[in-house]
């Protein structure tokens, strides 16, 4: 379903890996893993189109993603390393944006349901720059239940910042995304409970 | 259809709202300019009579450009950005959301208290009512091309100082023929040829700006 074929990463003028190849099957969950600054952030947004490669091509069934780039972009959801909040906005408001601007007709009280799922309850009319790191990630991984119609989930780094409970609930919600037969590629530098032990694609693998 | 249009646009002109010292300080900054030409050149009421069009198309542009670089600023910082260009829509779509509020909370509040600033310069009173019609037709030109220039210094160090570099001599045109408009309706020629070529730049930027802020946007985040 998501394919990748022979990607090449060049960043300034440095080569940061090439021929990276793999391929993610409906249900599937793929952990990228290598250590910092070998481009794994950057291979997310190859995948997800936000940067061009230098050479190869991502595959989105079957077809390639630059060409189909609007059908592409509405059955993924891109969770990056900034939570996209602005500091002025509740975290309700953030979320409603989120999801109205990414094309989701969701209504209020979804939204409202979603951040007291992921335990932000109390913190649902206060601007977002009083959240704490913790709170101000898991602002931005409740649009995560508001997306199950989009099977690939891209994720950078969800789990930074975040207690031991939430890490948990998440690697929960993440498997059970996987067992609806939708898609989770993400980056992470912990051991999460998932249900089934992830495909791990390491980088450094293909660095140059 | 339009979803993510009127998302931006509420959103920002909410986040205008709650920043509304930001607004202003541009308001601020426009009536100081104004208020600094008679400091500058004497208070002979001829005089400022001549340079009053020039000086308050010079004033309303330095505002716009005073409050261009953030535009895509925080919405770049917070990851905002890449999340609007993974959205079905075609950019040039929510790029012009932006535009529309940015000239909404920057742009429409100089073009209402432009008039008030003509009296102090004693402006004829037959210029004001194209004076604010060239205001009108004329920062809307200035917020397209100045956001073409934002998006293209995104995320550069100094990026401020080479927005102005890049933008002010795009705003030339704009200047000439928005002042020329009040100076021809004072001397009697009529300001219509003005006020049409005014109206056709803004046509054509709305055409194409939007396109070329998507384009410079994607360059930017990549």
């Amino acid at each position: 379903m998501l394919e990748v074929q022979e990607l090449a990463c060049l960043k300034g003028d440095r080569l940061l890996f090439r021929d990276l190849a793999f391929r993610l099957q409906a249900g599937g969950l793929l952990r990228v893993a290598g250590p910092n600054g070998v481009g794994k952030t950057s291979l997310l947004r190859l995948v997800t189109g936000l940067a061009l490669p230098e050479a190869g091509e991502v595959r989105w069934r079957g077809h390639p993603i630059r060409r189909e780039r609007e059908a592409f972009h509405g059955e993924l959801l891109y969770l990056g390393h900034a939570p996209a909040l602005n500091d002025l906005l509740t975290p309700l408001e953030n979320l409603r944006f989120a999801c109205a601007a990414a094309g989701d007709g969701v209504d209020a009280q979804a939204c409202v349901d979603a951040l007291v799922r992921i335990g932000l309850a109390n913190q649902l009319d206060l601007p977002a720059r009083v959240l704490s790191q913790g709170q101000r990630r898991r602002v931005g991984l409740a649009r995560l239940f508001l997306s199950a119609s989009r099977p690939l989930w891209v994720l950078d780094e969800p789990f930074t910042a975040l207690d031991v409970h939430a890490v948990a609930d998440l690697a929960a919600t993440l498997s059970e995304h996987c067992e609806a037969g939708g898609m989770v590629m993400l980056t992470t530098h912990q051991d999460a409970p998932f249900r089934r032990p992830p495909q791990v694609l390491d980088v450094g693998a293909f660095a140059c | 259809m339009l979803s993510t249009f009127f998302a931006v646009l509420r959103r920002d002109l909410l986040l205008a709202w709650r920043g509304r010292a930001d607004v202003l300080v541009t308001l601020a900054f426009f009536v100081i300019v104004v208020c600094l030409f008679p400091f500058g050149v004497g208070a002979e009421p001829n005089q400022l009579r001549a340079i009053a069009p020039g000086v308050l198309w010079v004033a309303a542009l330095l505002a716009c450009l005073l409050s261009l670089h953030r535009l895509f600023a925080q919405d770049y910082a917070d990851g905002t950005l890449e999340q609007l260009l993974l959205s079905r829509e075609p950019a040039a779509l929510w790029v012009m959301a932006k535009v529309l509020a940015f000239w909404i909370s920057t742009g429409l509040p100089v073009v209402a208290i432009a008039p008030g600033m003509a009296l102090l310069l004693d402006l004829e009173q037959g210029g004001l009512p194209v004076l604010v019609l060239s205001l009108a037709l004329g920062t809307p030109i200035l917020a397209l091309l100045g956001a073409v220039g934002a998006a293209l210094t995104l995320g550069l160090r100094g990026g401020g100082m080479l927005l102005a570099l890049l933008v002010l001599p795009l705003f030339v045109p704009v200047l000439i023929f928005g002042a020329g408009a009040v100076e021809a309706e004072l001397s009697g020629t009529g300001a219509i040829a003005h006020l049409l070529l005014l109206g056709g730049g803004l046509a054509g930027a709305l055409a194409l700006a939007p396109l070329a802020c998507a384009a410079a946007l994607r360059i930017s985040t990549d």
